[in-house]
């Protein structure tokens, strides 16, 4: 492909894009294909797929910005699609919801938000999902952060919660409901000394409001006031330090939502039972929306990632086919 | 005294934080709780100390004229911006009528963050979709057995964690499917490396531990 070529497919991609996201209040109908254009669709790209393994087959290799292109195609496409592709629950995540089902209205979760933006496409729509269950199980949240964006980011996920639905803005009142303690520097440390007080480390919530004052934190003491742990994390400080610290040491009973990069690291404390469940990456996201019956951004997005997972494993299986191709020339 | 002083408090925090894990009670637990709220006071103020240190290493660049230094120009204005909105932001919440932070929706600075920073960072991270399948297109071959073995994994996990993966293998019996196929390798083959891993790892960390405590490793004092 030359660069002309190139530089119309980045164009068409961007007006997809702007086209995706026009909001609502400009476009009457949002753009989606019907099933019959999805399925041509899926089957040209098929069809370029086998002729670059033709191609390949025959020892013309494509370069690097062609799969750039073919990835951002195969992730833009599937956004104006209307296939919902089905797919089982993990034992992980049906872990995690098993456990919140246990939980009595009323119950105190602490909710720890150790991530940031850029994680948050995998880490946010699991966590909108678990404050909306919350909320509409008359869960409390007590939310902080190790991350400094965490606070901010849990801000976006009641206000999400809001905007589906506007009466909580009434019922669910601040400070008995849930409450955001904010952000506190220091990592493990903060857990360590949130094991003896949580007032030590948060004496004041996000709104500068004196811990004693805080309705739901009046029992609150340490780990042992409190029924659950969630932790939506994106690395370090996160669940490895929530388990070694919160969990084996002062007995929470805890599950975690982690990127799909950083959930094969704490498996592990998944099977021995340290942590009762474990929702990993856009799928685990998409898993638990489903199974609190709200389809939210992951299963949106399910279907891109389908297909960009796909267009990867494709460009693996040519790459190696050029590669066995070369090395038998060789010989 | 500049080395023997830190040497000292080292192992002064390190015997006692060794020492609560087993014994929790009067004086190392409090001794333990002391320790942990001044690494928090330590931890707040290497905050400022790295926002500090980035604006003097940017602006010694602008200074210098180094290359590249329009864009030091542009960190030092994000980061005034940004924080002054904090500032102001902040105290403008503490005498509102209805307290607010200034990280709640709707404030200048939370627009900032979802609408320059969010966006901004989300885009780098997402060039990694790119580069991963530009890589693994270049790169991951079958060049010996252990690469095989590499290469049939993340075959397995990548269509196994995506429905696409289940559709594709809808002809296999029951309990056969590619996400089965994905979870096996995770919770088996998966924790049995992570847990090699992670106890090479805590034993590097205790003998490294000790070497630091017992003043044998000097590396973070700086130096020699």
């Amino acid at each position: 492909m030359n660069k002309k070529g190139l530089i119309i497919s980045g164009l068409i991609v961007i007006a997809l894009l702007i086209c995706k996201f026009i909001p609502a209040s400009i476009l009457h109908k949002p753009i989606q294909f019907s099933p019959a254009v999805s399925t041509m669709i899926v089957i040209v790209m098929i069809l370029v797929f086998v002729f670059v393994l033709i191609r390949t087959i025959q020892g013309k290799l494509i370069e690097r910005r062609v799969v750039f292109v073919f990835v951002g195609v195969a992730l833009l496409l599937p956004l104006f699609m209307q296939f919902t592709l089905p797919f089982p629950i993990s034992p992980e995540v049906q872990s995690v919801y098993d456990a919140l089902e246990r939980l009595e209205p009323g119950a105190k979760i602490l909710c720890a938000y150790d991530f940031d933006p850029p994680s948050a496409p995998e880490l946010q729509p699991m966590a909108d999902a678990f404050v909306k269950y919350a909320f509409e199980r008359d869960l409390k949240l007590i939310i902080m952060g190790l991350w400094p964006q965490g606070c901010q980011q849990a801000n976006q996920s009641i206000e999400a919660a809001f905007v589906e639905h506007p009466e909580w803005r009434t019922t669910k009142e601040y400070g008995v409901d849930y409450v955001n303690l904010g952000y506190q520097a220091g990592s493990e440390f903060v857990i360590l000394r949130m094991g003896q007080s949580f007032k030590a480390m948060f004496p004041l919530d996000l709104y500068n409001t004196p811990y004693d004052s805080i309705p739901m934190l009046k029992n609150v003491r340490n780990f042992s006031n409190v029924d659950f742990g969630m932790n939506f994390s994106a690395g370090k400080p996160g669940t490895v330090e929530w388990v070694q610290l919160a969990v084996d040491r002062f007995n929470l009973p805890m599950a975690a939502g982690n990127t799909a990069v950083q959930a094969p690291q704490v498996y592990p404390y998944v099977n021995t039972g340290q942590l009762i469940g474990l929702m990993g990456g856009m799928s685990g996201a998409a898993e638990f929306e489903r199974l609190t019956r709200r389809m939210g951004k992951a299963n949106t997005y399910l279907l891109s990632q389908s297909f960009a997972h796909m267009a990867v494993v494709l460009f693996i299986v040519i790459g190696n086919v050029a590669f066995i191709r070369e090395r038998r020339e060789k010989k | 005294m500049r080395r023997e002083i830190p040497l000292a408090i080292t192992f002064i925090v390190g015997v006692v934080f060794a020492v609560a894990y087993f014994i929790p009670h009067y004086p190392f637990g409090k001794l333990q709780d002391y320790f942990s709220d001044w690494f928090a006071i330590v931890a707040a103020f290497a905050i400022w100390l790295g926002a500090l240190n980035l604006v003097k290493m940017s602006a010694i660049k602008v200074g210098r004229k180094r290359p590249d230094w329009p864009l030091s120009v542009l960190i030092i204005v994000s980061f005034l911006i940004t924080a002054g909105v904090g500032f102001y932001e902040g105290y403008r919440g503490l005498f509102a009528s209805q307290t607010f932070s200034f990280r709640d929706p709707g404030t200048a600075f939370d627009w900032i963050y979802v609408s320059v920073y969010t966006p901004l960072s989300a885009t780098m991270f997402a060039l990694l979709a790119f580069f991963v399948a530009s890589a693994s297109y270049r790169a991951f071959r079958t060049r010996n057995l252990e690469a095989t073995l590499l290469l049939l994994a993340a075959f397995f996990v990548m269509l196994g964690r995506v429905p696409i993966g289940d559709l594709l293998t809808t002809w296999l019996p029951p309990g056969y499917q590619m996400s089965q196929w994905a979870n096996w390798i995770m919770s088996v083959l998966n924790t049995a490396g992570q847990r090699a891993i992670m106890i090479g790892i805590a034993l590097g960390l205790i003998s490294n531990s000790l070497r630091i405590m017992l003043g044998l490793e000097r590396a973070y004092l700086g130096g020699d």
